[in-house]
């Protein structure tokens, strides 16, 4: 099944929900209302998401040293080779 | 230890990779000691020399472990792979950047991972402990983060690296995937992954560190936001 057959499948069950509720217990003004604070609630915790994932995004310092060590032991051995790396 | 019998291809795309194709090769031989493997250069016509540094590294390490297939001019990277693909003699094939973004080091770790699993891929993902970047600023952490977010929400992918591009592939599935991936630029990364998923094969990941390039220029521009939006547009509604 293609995955936006199980969205939409997903979204009509929610959508069922929400009318049923409509017809039911909750007054009116409010159960109209649902579909404005899904939306809303979704968009926040996306951007609660990004802004916990910025604070913790993986940083390596230390690799970019390690990345010019390597470089200069590569173009010492290639250079005693006869490869050509000067080019900068 | 059992001995590892399996071959590794390991596809590299290139265009104006003169000085980073000479260090990826050479960390390249020195991090897979005991392994099978051969590095597939495709060079798309770079006009600063590329190929003729490729064809002093193939006097230092024989034109059985380096193979020029280089092609006339700028092609795109998916069609780079699959003509890589067409050479590749290995039963694995690992695709990864010339920049040195993708540091050689790590190889072992895919290979181990994927003995360890029987995983059909292994990608690297920046995103976890162990993994990271450096020499990304605020503005590009945010994107990425931005991005990755928005595509885990819509596609629920399994992995939580979507556009990352260092892989190891089992060289039948990267045949499969690659058929019927039609994207371009860097969706196309992304379109391989969400493919391979939704097609069920068994995927494992790795962390990687992945250090911003250092020489030559970056091909990531303001463009590439705008495709990829549509790229994930596109994603969700075909996978």
């Amino acid at each position: 099944m293609k995955h936006i057959v199980k969205l939409l499948a997903l979204l009509v069950a929610v959508s069922a929900f929400w009318i049923g509720l409509l017809e039911t217990v909750i007054p009116r003004s409010y159960a109209w209302l649902l579909p404005v604070y899904f939306v809303v609630s979704l968009g926040c915790y996306g951007l609660l998401m990004v802004g916990v994932g910025l604070m913790h995004f993986p940083t390596c310092p230390q690799e970019a040293g390690l990345l010019q060590q390597d470089i200069a032991e590569a173009k010492e051995f290639l250079k005693q080779r006869g490869v050509d790396v000067d080019y900068d | 230890m059992e001995i590892n019998k399996n071959k590794y291809s390991i596809i590299v795309p290139t265009y104006n990779e003169r000085l980073n194709i000479a260090l990826l090769v050479y960390l390249v031989f020195k991090h897979l000691r005991d392994v099978d493997f051969e590095i597939i250069v495709v060079d798309d016509g770079s006009p600063d020399g590329t190929q003729e540094v490729v064809k002093q590294l193939q006097q230092v390490y024989g034109e059985d472990r380096i193979l020029l297939r280089a092609r006339p001019r700028k092609l795109g990277l998916g069609t780079a792979y699959v003509h890589g693909l067409k050479h590749a003699s290995g039963n694995f094939v690992v695709i990864m950047d010339a920049d040195l973004s993708h540091h050689p080091k790590y190889l072992p770790s895919f290979i181990r991972k994927q003995l360890e699993t029987g995983a059909s891929i292994v990608t690297g993902t920046r995103y976890v402990k162990g993994g990271g970047v450096h020499g990304w600023n605020l503005m590009r952490k945010l994107t990425s983060r931005g991005a990755n977010v928005l595509a885990q929400t819509l596609l629920w992918p399994g992995v939580s690296d979507l556009t990352g591009s260092f892989r190891l592939y089992r060289k039948s599935v990267l045949e499969d995937v690659i058929s019927s991936c039609v994207s371009k630029g860097y969706v196309f990364q992304m379109e391989m992954i969400v493919r391979a998923s939704r097609k069920c094969y068994h995927i494992e990941e790795v962390p990687i560190t992945f250090v911003d390039r250092v020489y030559g220029s970056s091909k990531l521009g303001g463009s590439e936001i705008v495709e990829y939006l549509k790229g994930l547009a596109y994603l969700l509604v075909t996978t």
